[in-house]
């Protein structure tokens, strides 16, 4: 077992914690952008469509600059959080959530949507016809039934947000204790000789808990399957 | 009167529409495929919103456009049996069948589980999922959980289509008890001549040029055989 220092703890618990509240405050607005992108018809759909997907395309760095213009103390978003809540996202570990959130979402609307789109809207007719209103039918048939699809738009929002680096750096810089994650740790390390195993134990870190996030979702779609969902005869 | 079925509805270049009042106690739309058979079906279920019309089933309004009425489907108490069974795959023959049971209102419910699987005989199917049930079992199962929702009225969809011909004898039999055991009104769409032969007692036929002229009665042909 390697051993951690407690920079190195903190760094990791840090890197949870963003990556945990950037996916979980995420989730809901990434299922509510994917539903309407896979089942609702509306003027400006290819314009929303675009700008939820933007974070994937324009390079992480610019994406970081955006959210420091919008969400610095003299930008608009920033001011209105700061004097209506009292939140302050710069420099923050609450920022670089936020930046982690902005990356992972277009991840998390593929993968959502593609899942909704397979879900037989015949199946949720069904329903409404056995008695089903709307929203029970959407939380009966198209929910459980999409599930596979949400778990997987988690776990790939949740290690996009682990790894997420360049927006999260130029956006609330890199400071220890605070916006200092996994990777931006390694970066730092990697500015200084003989930090080699440093990089070495967090690089191990960051891997065993991507593979751990894939290996628990797929555990999840499994147990799923065995509940009929994919049930072979 | 069980139906009142007044509807038109423009799908695309085609006028689907129906203007047909009967007592019948198991109505046929024959006609071939692609005259909006189904669409009439799904108007009186409340999936499809007619452009113009009066549906009433047993008294009861459920589509006019002039008095402004729409129940949702929820609420119609329209059992409808599809053509392909739309049983819900997560969930196993037993949870299918009370699906709907358990959201009608108790003084709706007029048969239970028990009495719905020694009817159709699918007693020993209530574990299973839907993946693992046959042709004719599963639309059986569907039969069932239409039932058990407490309808007043069943639509059936070319409920046959998807069988083969054994499994075919077996379901009209089935159909022709609900229409002469639960006395529970049904309209029927098909394009199958002996099926509405052996099914029906009153049949409207619909074919393309009387939809393209909107609203058209009659239609209507008596089987030589008729029940």
């Amino acid at each position: 077992m390697i051993s951690l220092s407690p920079d190195e703890w903190q760094v990791i618990l840090l890197s949870l914690k963003v990556s945990l509240i950037a996916v979980g405050g995420t989730l809901p607005f990434a299922f509510a952008i994917a539903w309407l992108l896979a089942r609702v018809r509306f003027p400006g759909k290819l314009l929303l469509d675009a700008l939820v997907h933007l974070p994937l395309v324009i390079p992480p760095v610019v994406t970081g600059w955006l959210l420091l213009i919008a969400f610095g103390r003299t930008g608009p978003a920033g001011r209105f959080l700061e004097e209506s809540f009292g939140l302050t996202l710069m420099f923050r570990w609450t920022g670089a959530a936020l930046a982690a959130a902005v990356m992972a979402l277009p991840l998390m609307v593929r993968a959502m949507r593609l899942s909704i789109e397979a879900v037989d809207i015949r199946l949720e007719q069904a329903a409404r016809t056995l008695g089903a209103s709307r929203w029970h039918a959407f939380l009966t048939i198209a929910l459980p039934l999409s599930l596979p699809g949400v778990v997987a738009g988690a776990v790939l929002g949740f290690a996009r947000s682990l790894g997420e680096f360049g927006a999260t750096i130029s956006f609330v810089s890199n400071i220890p204790g605070e916006t200092r994650t996994i990777p931006l740790a390694i970066y730092a390390a990697l500015q200084v000789p003989g930090q080699e195993t440093v990089v070495a134990r967090l690089a191990l870190v960051s891997i065993l808990l991507s593979f751990i996030a894939l290996i628990v979702s797929e555990l999840i779609v499994r147990r799923r399957r065995a509940a009929g969902s994919f049930h072979v005869l | 009167m069980s139906f009142e079925l007044r509807a038109e509805k423009r799908l695309g270049d085609r006028v689907v529409a129906i203007d047909h009042v009967s007592d019948a106690r198991l109505l046929a739309l024959f006609g071939a495929s692609g005259v909006g058979k189904t669409s009439i079906l799904n108007m009186v279920a409340g999936l499809l919103r007619p452009e113009r019309g009066h549906i009433a089933i047993a008294g009861e309004t459920l589509f006019d456009d002039v008095r402004r009425i729409d129940v949702p489907p929820e609420r119609r108490r329209v059992g409808y049996i599809f053509q392909d069974n739309r049983l819900f795959p997560h969930k196993r023959v037993r949870a299918n069948l009370l699906y709907g049971h358990r959201l009608a209102e108790t003084a709706n419910r007029w048969i239970d589980l028990d009495d719905v699987t020694r009817f159709l005989g699918i007693g020993h199917l209530l574990d299973r999922w839907p993946q693992t049930l046959s042709g004719g079992e599963a639309q059986r199962v569907a039969i069932g959980r239409a039932l058990l929702a407490g309808p007043r009225l069943l639509l059936m969809d070319e409920p046959l289509s998807s069988l083969d011909a054994p499994r075919r004898g077996e379901i009209m039999t089935v159909i022709a008890r609900i229409r002469d055991e639960l006395r529970i009104p049904i309209l029927y769409v098909s394009h199958e001549k002996n099926e509405i032969a052996r099914l029906a007692d009153e049949v409207v036929v619909l074919d393309d040029s009387e939809s393209a002229n909107g609203p058209h009665e009659d239609g209507v042909i008596r089987p030589a055989y008729s029940p």
